[in-house]
């Protein structure tokens, strides 16, 4: 035993001397950092935070996706083909025979029916999703049933628009898992709940090896995933909160992707000969919400005023740049029906004559409420100053961000400044946050932005609901445009920016797909040169 | 004195000690449960996010025990740390035990480091200034002093790590461990370097004392600038005393009168002045681990409050006031030990 001692007393010594010890990384190991202590389940029925979604999304599959390319479309998933009856309220899915779970069992629509049953049974936070289909804990049996081995029915309790059913079904939450596997872990009938959180039973191009909460994740792939097996054998993520740290180890090449780079390390990255950085536009939106239980917020020429004193431009350039661009309505770019207008931009003189012809010429003075946290406390200062010269005191009050989002949803707040991202990818999902509210009292059941700033419209909330049931994609996207034309116009709302994915790589790795949201991001092409 | 009075006397004193621990435990578990229940923040959101149903949000409060009265939820909890269950983490799902034997190795590993480092310079360091009170040696420990105290450690480690990893390549990078070599060493104690010895694996323990370099360093620095200043001016303190004037007219060298003499007095003190510096850099090093991505008890605890993870942020708080509890007990332990007329 002298020989291993000695050699241990001799690394004692010599290891803080020499360089530093570095394991030699595997050529087909991909390495990542990013803040994942969001992270509180890896179970799909559960799942539902963005770092959380994006590991759901790559472990399994669903029936339908979205199509990275183009958002607003449908692609095949598990099932291969998909078609709704007369009424608008049956919908059957053929799944494809060749799809099999990492324990080597077949896909069988017994399982997709169990996962979407499952999901709804557990209620955990992101099965409002199915919720939406009217899916509940006593109907969901009789309505999403395995009438053979690759068929699939859904029935939803009204006629609804196809496409929505179909986006709705493309979330995490959708996720097809391993009924056998599921149920061999279940304990005091959590249907397997407890274990999922941290093991994986999917169909997907990866299997979790592991998952240390707030301090990493190992994903391996599957080689004999039936869409082809993952360009690389492991991805590897570890929770790298600084975005200064990520670009330091970026450079030194003990990550391969920096997925949290604020403006300041981009702009430093920007012109390395060695380094390449991906956008992709994603579907968090950005907006300013104006409680309209302030006097002078309710005022129509107030919120109109307030939306010509946002410098839309400058603090996309200034504080924002590449992690964020500016967007001026309540559907994320690339939506089924998102418009890109923006009529909106700083003008004063436009503002001023707004405020004095509802007799606040003076100005007035209203808080707003801010996650403590950058770029958030930056952005609140240049409102501030931007307000400041029409005469709005604007008081700025920041918070952590649970504390801050606790007052929106008590409706304490005057303004408040935050970010809103998509439950599913279809415009209902925000047409029914920013427009629909059809109980405005304290004890509402729904607590949307719209209810949070006790606004109303009776017109808006029955524009929403007849773009939720057209049938034909063509005239519900024109139901979209138009509801969001008016919003823009009248809604206590003031959209300001939508989220660009950023990640930075070095040349010699590519492939990385950042989808409309985080749940479509993929590593399966991510490959090493 | 007879032997059983002796003994009475001892007892009682232990009993005490006893007592005052316990009641400055439950004091701290009040408090802490006090503000976590006053600050304005749902902890429902920490579970069910900011979109669930009315019907499930009703569902989980309940489950949290959030219907009840603050009292009947605090008798609650202390029934259940009193059988050793400290509750589930929201945040990580795992018992807050793990989790706190998870993180906690991490921190004790990088203070205990940073401590030895501290001590092993700055001692010397504050000798060597004291005896040349004035001179530059004690100029130039002034104004490191003077730097550990005003520069932030957020800006330091960021800066070391710029210097050393990133442009000359010295240092290894965030982290415990090479990602590649995490898991490869079962954890015994959670220490990596001892885990790592005890397995034998040369090159683990390479990257793990690697990895701690940096921010070992930079958590040294700031022990180093405190320990120093003190240790300062306790002998500053104690070489204006006549029984140094006496030792050095009886002709003693001045090496015996700096270390035999007056360091022998100003050990006592010192004592407590590196217990306390030690238990700080348990609880506060929360910047370094964030710069650092050292998944240690501070970061833990933070994120637990900022999502209102009540039983892992009363785990932890217990854990660490109880640590720090039984560091100053350590240190009045050894204060009784070194210092006859305290016995």
């Amino acid at each position: 035993m002298i020989a291993p001692r000695a050699a241990l007393i001799f690394a004692l010594f010599a290891a803080p001397l020499g360089s530093p010890a570095q394991a030699a990384a595997p050529p087909d190991a991909i390495v990542m950092g990013k803040g994942i202590d969001d992270i509180v389940s890896l179970d799909p029925a559960e799942a539902y935070e963005l770092s959380g979604v994006e590991v759901v999304g790559n472990l399994y599959d669903r029936l339908v996706e979205v199509d990275p390319r183009d958002p607003a479309k449908i692609k095949p998933g598990l099932a291969v083909s998909w078609r709704v009856d007369g009424a608008g309220r049956t919908f059957t899915f053929t799944l494809r025979r060749d799809a099999r779970f990492a324990s080597g069992e077949p896909v069988t629509a017994a399982d997709a029916a169990f996962s979407l049953q499952r999901a709804v049974r557990l209620d955990k936070a992101p099965a409002l999703v199915l919720q939406q289909l009217g899916l509940d804990k006593d109907n969901v049996a009789k309505r999403v049933r395995a009438p053979g081995d690759d068929t699939l029915v859904v029935e939803t309790a009204r006629v609804m628009a196809p496409s929505l059913v179909y986006f709705c079904l493309t979330a995490p939450v959708a996720s097809i898992v391993d009924r056998r596997n599921v149920l061999a872990h279940e304990e005091e009938g959590d249907l397997g709940n407890a274990w999922l959180a941290g093991h994986s039973a999917g169909s997907g191009p990866y299997s979790l090896r592991l998952w240390r909460p707030a301090e990493r994740y190992v994903l391996d792939a599957n080689p004999d995933y039936w869409g082809g097996a993952p360009a690389n054998r492991h991805v590897f993520v570890r929770h790298i909160k600084e975005s200064a740290t990520q670009r330091l180890m970026l450079l030194r090449g003990d990550i391969d992707y920096a997925r949290d780079l604020d403006k300041d390390q981009l702009d430093a990255l920007a012109r390395h000969p060695h380094i390449r950085i991906d956008h992709g536009v994603q579907s968090l939106v950005t907006y300013l919400a104006l409680n309209q239980r302030n006097p002078y917020l309710r005022r129509p020429a107030v919120i109109a005023a307030i939306k010509h004193l946002v410098d839309y431009d400058g603090i996309e350039r200034a504080i924002l740049g590449g992690t964020r661009i500016v967007h001026q309505s309540f559907e994320p770019r690339g939506f089924l029906g998102a418009i890109d207008e923006q009529p909106f931009g700083y003008d004063l003189p436009r503002a001023k004559a707004l405020l004095a012809s509802t007799g606040l010429a003076e100005g007035f003075s209203v808080s707003i409420d801010v996650r403590n946290a950058t770029p958030w406390t930056e952005v609140a200062q240049a409102l501030q100053a931007g307000f400041a010269q029409a005469g709005i005191r604007l008081e700025i009050i920041p918070g952590d961000g649970k504390q801050v989002l606790t007052k929106y949803r008590a409706r304490h707040h005057d303004i408040f400044l935050g970010e809103w991202g998509t439950d599913y990818p279809d415009p209902h999902s925000n047409a029914e946050a920013f427009a629909l509210n059809e109980d405005n009292s304290d004890g509402a059941a729904k607590k949307t932005p719209a209810w949070r700033n006790a606004w109303s419209d009776p017109a808006m909330n029955a524009r929403v609901a007849a773009a939720m049931v057209e049938r034909d994609a063509a005239r519900r996207a024109e139901l979209y445009r138009a509801l969001q034309r008016a919003h823009q116009e009248t809604a206590p709302f003031v959209f300001m920016f939508q989220l660009v994915d950023v990640a930075a790589h070095a040349d010699t790795v590519d492939g990385f797909v950042i989808g409309p949201g985080p749940a479509e991001n993929r590593y399966a092409g991510i490959a090493k040169h | 004195m007879p032997a059983s009075r002796s003994i009475d006397r001892h007892a009682g004193v232990y009993l005490r000690l006893v007592a005052s621990v316990l009641l400055t435990l439950f004091g701290l578990l009040l408090a802490t449960f006090l503000i976590a229940r006053v600050v304005p923040i749902d902890p429902v959101l920490a579970v069910v996010g900011d979109r669930a149903s009315a019907e499930t949000y009703q569902r989980v409060r309940t489950e949290l025990g959030l219907d009840q009265p603050i009292y009947v939820q605090f008798y609650r909890y202390v029934a259940m740390v009193l059988h050793g269950d400290f509750g589930r983490s929201v945040l990580t799902r795992n018992l807050v035990v793990e989790d706190i034997a998870r993180f906690l190795p991490a921190t004790v590993e990088l203070a205990t480091l940073a401590t030895l480092l501290g001590v092993v310079l700055g001692i010397p360091a504050g000798v060597v200034a004291a005896a040349r009170q004035g001179r530059w040696p004690d100029h130039l420990v002034r104004v490191l002093g003077l730097l550990g105290y005003s520069v932030p450690v957020f800006w330091l480690g960021l800066m070391s790590l710029l210097l050393f990893y990133a442009e000359l390549g010295w240092a290894a990078g965030p982290g415990r461990l090479d990602i590649f070599l995490e898991d490869a060493v079962a954890p015994v104690t959670g220490l990596i370097l001892i885990d790592s010895a005890l397995a034998g694996d040369v090159a683990v323990f390479r990257s793990a004392l690697a990895h701690l370099a940096l921010p070992a360093g930079v958590l040294g620095y700031f022990s180093l600038a405190y320990i120093s200043r003190m240790t300062r001016s306790f002998m500053l303190e104690q070489l204006g005393q006549e029984y140094i004037i006496t030792a050095r007219a009886k002709g003693l060298s001045e090496w015996r009168v700096l270390w035999r003499h007056a360091f022998g007095n100003v050990l006592v003190p010192l004592v407590t002045v590196i217990a306390l510096s030690y238990a700080s850099l348990l609880e506060g090093s929360v910047l370094t681990e964030t710069v650092f991505s050292w998944p240690g008890i501070g970061s833990y605890i933070t994120g637990s409050l900022l999502n209102i993870d009540m039983n892992a942020v009363l785990g932890g708080t217990l854990v660490v006031g109880a640590i720090f509890i039984g560091l100053n007990l350590l240190s009045d332990l050894l204060y009784r030990w070194l210092d006859p007329r305290t016995r």
